[in-house]
């Protein structure tokens, strides 16, 4: 199937980075070269990946006069500025764009300042109870959203704030995943000399935070920032309960779409697209970080 | 070690080094020189020429100075995590024990504010409930059949991206792909996908032959549909984990395999798998709560209805919670609901802990 080319084994002793340099400079280890079946199954899976985006394309741009027909549009249609035109003010999309851009910003912002100084204290502090406070930061992840959200919803009608963006902001300010993230990130890439360096000269916590941490910090905090927006933006459970079609997110505004007595499956699609649109572009520019962030995230959890 | 850095620390505690702040020391004073002299071992004798009054005053100074040095050092840690706890109070472990108290009650939609004790009557009468029951079982094959081949996938892909490949951020770029899109914008291209008459992927089995499939009224291919947009949104997510713990297995394990004459399959199962059992552990974990929790996929295949379907073949737990308590309102069922998918989820959570030691004791017996 592949060439199985074993040329000068490497030796594992090796610092991480200067055997990916040699990787990629061309001596293989026991990495071999993909042969044909393998560069077929990886097609396969990638038109698997992106066809379901790609249809939608395509009908987001037709009627359903057209959509109600057996053969898949494979090309683009002549009603897609209709439909984005349709989806954008009729369905609401524009008002909901600008909320969930609101919303998502405001989470990545405070989740990653918090899971920063967090994650600092976790990994390079001393202080009481540590371990078990990290501990108990784990845990916090397997508590299911839907035990919260009966309280959170009683809450809201009490406060009255429901169709308020602040109901579907504070929840979500922090979280355990973007801790454990720095956390790991940190004890790692921030020398503690640097730190005791900083307080020898008079440094109280804060600036060296400001000073050390946050610039030490900065790659890994734009891979949390990168995450935290996509889940910010996609989040549903919690703002179909919270939010009504009045003041919605995206994801809320997406299923009213589909509701009306004929439902237009081009204008639906078209909706949907321009929900996916924001995220699908960011990921044509910082795909690379994105897939190196995860892969950094699994290698440390 | 962590025993060897205490004992290092108390010469900063003791405002040794710390206080010597230069920049914020006023003109005037020769502190810089003052604490150097005492960090040296306190000949103070130098400096008994001054006069007393401002003598007393920067040692003022220097106490306030080291003090809330100690101060810093020992609160400020908390005060960094604090943030993240209070939210978790508020927002996690609050509304986790209310939902348990709301459990015990009757409490109605119209008014959730009037609670009234029920015992643990909204328990007992799930027992009962045939279609609590039905929830369980959807779940769980829903589960089954979305975790399963999803985390198989992933683990071939991510076989075949360790490879050395042209193009490789490209595959996995495209791999990744699904993971942007939302679960609402996925479910309604699948529901249309999946459609009876018009949907793409009848169109493609009709070139194998096979006649039209309501996907969404039958039992079994409902659940696959539901399952499809999990393993569509999740496997390249998943193969990226793996591909990474796969990069990071050091190169003279498979070496001294080869040495010993393992074929690339017994590679892959002797040293691959084994040297991946952690990551296994913690995608088919986080694969696992997901499942459980499973709610906008199979709402949203249904056009944004909770029944899921006309027999309910594909409602899954978080949708009967949701379908008890937003279109049943009976807030106090829907929380006794979300406790038992709570306690379901501790189960399994022992289970994976149990296979998990019984597991690695038994390789540290195989290798012994």
């Amino acid at each position: 199937m592949a060439t199985t080319t074993q040329s000068t084994p490497l030796s594992s002793r090796e610092p991480a980075t200067r055997r990916r340099r040699r990787r990629r400079a061309g001596s293989a280890g026991r990495q071999m070269h993909a042969g044909w079946l393998t560069y077929t199954i990886l097609t396969l899976f990638t038109i698997g990946s992106l066809y379901p985006l790609v249809w939608q394309m395509f009908a987001s741009s037709w009627d359903n006069s057209r959509l109600n027909k057996p053969t898949p549009p494979f090309w683009f249609g002549p009603r897609l500025w209709h439909n984005l035109d349709e989806a954008w003010n009729t369905g609401n999309m524009g008002h909901a764009m600008v909320n969930t851009l609101f919303v998502a910003s405001c989470i990545t912002v405070s989740t990653v300042l918090f899971a920063t100084l967090a994650g600092f204290a976790f990994a390079k502090l001393r202080f009481r109870a540590k371990n078990l406070l990290m501990l108990l930061v784990i845990g916090t992840m397997m508590v299911p959203p839907q035990l919260t959200v009966v309280p959170m919803f009683m809450a809201v009608a009490k406060l009255e704030w429901t169709d308020h963006l602040q109901a579907v902001i504070l929840p979500m300010m922090v979280s355990a995943f973007g801790v454990f993230f720095m956390r790991q990130y940190l004890s790692q890439a921030l020398p503690g000399e640097l730190i005791e360096a900083a307080r020898v000269d008079g440094a109280s916590s804060l600036r060296v935070v400001w000073h050390v941490v946050f610039p030490a910090a900065r790659p890994a905090m734009a891979v949390l920032a990168m995450l935290t927006f996509v889940m910010a933006w996609n989040e549903f459970f919690w703002p179909i309960i919270a939010l009504t079609q009045q003041n919605p997110t995206v994801q809320v505004a997406l299923t009213n779409l589909g509701r009306g007595y004929v439902p237009d499956n081009g204008i639906i699609m078209a909706g949907a697209l321009i929900g996916t649109l924001p995220l699908l572009l960011a990921f044509v520019v910082f795909g690379r970080q994105i897939v190196g962030g995860i892969m950094n995230g699994a290698l440390k959890g | 070690m962590t025993t060897d850095r205490t004992k290092a620390a108390p010469p900063a505690d003791a405002g040794g080094a710390a206080p010597r702040l230069t920049k914020e020391t006023p003109p005037g004073e020769a502190a810089p020189d003052d604490s150097a002299a005492k960090t040296a071992g306190g000949t103070t004798k130098k400096h008994a020429a001054q006069d007393p009054a401002s003598r007393a005053k920067r040692e003022r100074r220097m106490r306030w100075r080291s003090r809330r040095y100690r101060w810093d050092i020992k609160y400020s840690p908390y005060a960094f995590i604090s943030p993240f706890f209070l939210f978790f109070a508020a927002f996690g472990l609050f509304p986790l024990l209310y939902t348990g108290w709301a459990s015990l009650h009757s409490v109605s939609f119209v008014h959730p504010n009037d609670m009234e004790w029920n015992g643990i009557e909204n328990f007992t009468r799930l027992w009962d409930d045939e279609f609590f029951w039905r929830a369980l079982r959807n779940t769980f094959f829903i589960g089954v059949i979305s975790t399963v081949p999803q985390l198989a996938m992933a683990l071939g892909l991510a076989h075949l991206l360790n490879y050395r490949l042209r193009g490789s951020m490209f595959w996995r770029v495209a791999m990744l792909t699904p993971y942007a899109t939302s679960i609402a914008a996925a479910s309604m291209v699948f529901a249309m996908l999946f459609g009876r008459d018009y949907g793409a992927i009848n169109w493609g089995l009709g070139f194998l032959g096979i006649d039209n499939i309501d996907w969404r009224a039958g039992d079994w291919t409902s659940k696959i549909a539901v399952s499809s947009i999990v393993i569509w949104r999740w496997t390249g997510y998943n193969t990226l984990i793996y591909l990474a713990s796969m990069q990071a297995i050091p190169n003279d394990l498979y070496e001294s395999a080869a040495l010993d004459g393992a074929s690339r399959w017994q590679q892959f199962r002797n040293v691959t798998l084994p040297m991946l059992r952690p990551t296994l552990l913690f995608t088919i974990v986080v694969s696992t709560i997901g499942a459980t929790q499973l709610f906008g996929e199979p709402m949203l295949f249904n056009d944004g209805d909770p029944g899921g379907g006309s027999q309910g073949q594909f409602q899954t737990l978080g949708l009967y919670m949701y379908d008890m308590g937003w279109t049943n309102r009976n807030l106090g069922r829907s929380a006794a609901i979300a406790w038992t998918m709570f306690l379901i989820l501790i189960f399994i959570g022992l289970i994976y802990w149990a296979l998990s030691r019984w597991v690695s004791s038994n390789t540290l017996e195989e290798s012994s």
